[in-house]
């Protein structure tokens, strides 16, 4: 007991003299140290307070479609109804799952985003490595085009791609064997082709990502295993790729999450897979079918009620988004911020 | 005898890197002349030829027309470009300025620093694809919005502070720029998500050694701000100014990508559909080359 207080009374001693070695630290320094200490805790509080309503000003639509769908229809008209529902319900989320046809929505959104990313990551990656290491006659010129098929609109091309997968004939191939152009529309083909060839959504973008990782990690780990005898494409392999764990996630992560919002060539290609992305777009004019069907007359649903059919459904699609998003968030966040990007 | 032996094996190794090295870009320039090239080429012509589909695919070359109907007859097409030029002008400066002044903040030292950025990366996601049209057109907020202005006299706390400072005297020009920013900071916050990536990633590339030596000179902190962090991050700069406009113009809701979409898949009019692309994309790279031009002047490199 004796020693306990001994010791406590140790303790005050040294936060006094800290105290007042700060005190007279603060005299040395003609009040430069209580000004600087003052100005800082400022500037944190600042800081602190800013980014708190920045984070809340992006959380927020999230927050409000989460209270919004849980509400009962009456509770959207009530006016003392603001955030928190007086009649929680899960009606909103039967009704927009039927709607969308969820379940087979999510499972053919779910494998259909998991091959396309996968093809991007593997196609991008090849790409991204050539550039990094290997110097070529027309690097430069072919650099460019990676940038120019980052700048055109896919807009642009959107007609002739459309028709030119409608005939599908690869440099004139398909009509010397078949004797007539391939309709490929309606299938996964024409976008895993395109994938593969590193011409799917952004994939420029990846590719200039994934060049700028690989130009980060040192020659000499390259130059040692090609002297202990190991061949180029085994380095990329056993060398390389494992040291990019981290870019090739994040790439995987990003292919993955923008082809499951994907609204151009999901709707252009994939239609007959019923992405979730494409059915929720619908989802508006759904609903007045579904109610007209089940009241037997053409009733409008209010605007309302339809944007909390909405909402339910973005929070639906986002959902599994958000799931994977918090579990591989921390790795995500590093890697992007160690990227390490120059020009 | 004995270095020509050397040069060839030198001349071989090279040639092997460069097999190696177009072996390893291969799918990309299959792809680039697949689906980019070619299908560009087809583009080309249909925005100069009349289309018809009686057994396959017919060709009529038709001159400017298209383009002539695109920007003479169509009413919407030309005034829907002006004002999304107008548009891009306002926000891509406010994407850039935010995105680097968030970068800095998230490159600092706090606590809690893991989940603030997780948040601000949050709008990659949900700033993609299907969702930024939802969000635009959520007619019920809009609704909300307008009762609140109607039962209340101040539409917002920036309104009223505009109106007291304009009151003062003050020159309308930048402060409304800057009021409009304040306005809209939910679109620029979620539309800043991949810039805020790039600039952070920047940041952390610039080695403190510099920091330290500038603090032991004894430049202050705003000084070693525009004399070191400034320009080792002026090449991103122009990155991120070149991806904003990009991201702004192929967007999902901007109203003439809806027209050109809307053109070929309800109205079935190729040909117009591509000239409209066509004029579009012209445009655009104009712009880009533009604004990459004056931006590369003032750009720093370090090596």
């Amino acid at each position: 007991m004796k020693r306990l207080f001994k010791r406590e009374d140790k303790m005050n001693k040294v936060k006094n003299e800290s105290f007042k070695s700060f005190r007279e630290r603060n005299r040395m320094s003609n009040g430069y140290l209580m000004k600087q200490k003052i100005g800082n805790g400022i500037f944190k509080c600042c800081r602190a307070i800013m980014l708190f309503g920045l984070c809340f000003l992006i959380l927020q639509p999230i927050l409000n479609k989460i209270s919004i769908s849980l509400m009962e229809e009456r509770d959207l008209y009530d006016a003392t109804v603001i955030n928190i529902p007086r009649h929680l319900a899960s009606i909103n989320y039967e009704l927009t799952s039927t709607l969308m046809n969820f379940p087979s929505a999510l499972l053919s959104t779910l494998w259909v985003s998991l091959v396309i990313a996968l093809v991007q990551v593997a196609s991008t990656t090849l790409v991204g490595y050539g550039f990094a290491r290997y110097n070529f006659p027309f690097k430069k010129l072919w650099f460019g085009a990676v940038i120019l098929s980052i700048v055109i609109p896919p807009q642009t091309i959107l007609t002739a791609l459309y028709l030119n997968f409608r005939y599908f004939d690869l440099f004139g191939i398909v009509t010397a064997i078949r004797g007539e152009p391939l309709n490929l529309l309606n299938s996964i083909a024409p976008y895993v082709m395109m994938s593969a060839g590193a011409m799917g959504l952004k994939n420029g973008l990846y590719i200039f990502m994934l060049r700028q990782y690989f130009r980060g990690i040192p020659k000499e780990l390259e130059e040692a295993a090609y002297v202990d005898g190991c061949g180029k494409l085994k380095t990329f392999f056993v060398i390389m790729l494992p040291d990019a764990k981290p870019m090739l996630t994040s790439i995987f992560l990003f292919a993955y999450v923008w082809q499951w919002t994907d609204t151009f060539y999901s709707s252009l290609f994939l239609r007959k897979f019923g992405l979730l992305s494409v059915a929720i777009g619908g989802l508006g004019d759904n609903l007045v079918q579904y109610i007209a069907e089940i009241s037997n007359r053409t009733q409008i649903p209010s605007i309302a009620f339809q944007q909390s059919i909405i909402s339910t459904g973005t929070l639906m699609i986002i959902a599994p988004l958000l799931i994977i998003y918090l579990v591989a968030q921390k790795g995500f966040v590093e890697s992007l911020a160690q990227t390490g990007i120059k020009m | 005898m004995k270095k020509t032996a050397k040069q060839k094996k030198q001349k071989s190794m090279v040639f092997k890197n460069a097999v190696s090295g177009y072996l390893f870009i291969l799918p990309f320039v299959i792809g680039f002349f697949a689906f980019l090239l070619v299908p560009m080429g087809q583009s080309l012509r249909m925005a100069f030829s009349d289309i018809g589909f009686q057994d396959g695919i017919t060709y009529t070359f038709v001159e400017i027309q298209n383009f002539k109907y695109a920007f003479t007859v169509d009413a919407e097409f030309g005034p829907n470009m002006i004002s999304e030029l107008i548009q891009m002008a306002y926000s891509v400066p406010s994407t850039i300025i935010f995105s680097f002044f968030i970068a800095i903040v998230l490159n600092q030292e706090f606590k809690g620093r893991g989940l603030v950025r997780a948040i601000f990366f949050l709008p990659v996601i949900l700033s993609s694809g299907v969702l930024v049209g939802l969000e635009t057109n959520n007619s019920l907020m809009q609704g909300m919005k307008d009762i609140i202005a109607e039962t209340s006299n101040l539409t917002s706390i920036t309104d009223t502070i505009k109106e007291m400072i304009l009151q003062e005297g003050v020159s309308a020009g930048p402060i409304s720029y800057v009021f409009d920013a304040v306005d809209r900071v939910y679109d620029i916050a979620i539309a800043s998500g991949i810039q805020i990536i790039i600039f952070l990633s920047g940041l952390q590339t610039i080695s403190p050694s510099m920091f330290e030596a500038a603090k032991i000179e004894g430049a202050t902190a705003w000084e070693s701000f525009w004399k070191i962090t400034f320009p080792m991050i002026s090449s991103l700069i122009l990155v991120n100014v070149v991806y904003s406009i990009i991201d702004f113009f192929v967007k999902t809701d901007n109203e003439v990508m809806i027209q050109i979409k809307d053109a070929m898949v309800s109205k079935v009019e190729y040909g117009l559909s591509s000239a409209m692309a066509w004029s579009y994309f012209a445009v655009v790279a104009v712009i880009i080359a533009i604004v990459s031009a004056i931006i590369s002047k003032k750009v720093y490199y370090y090596d």
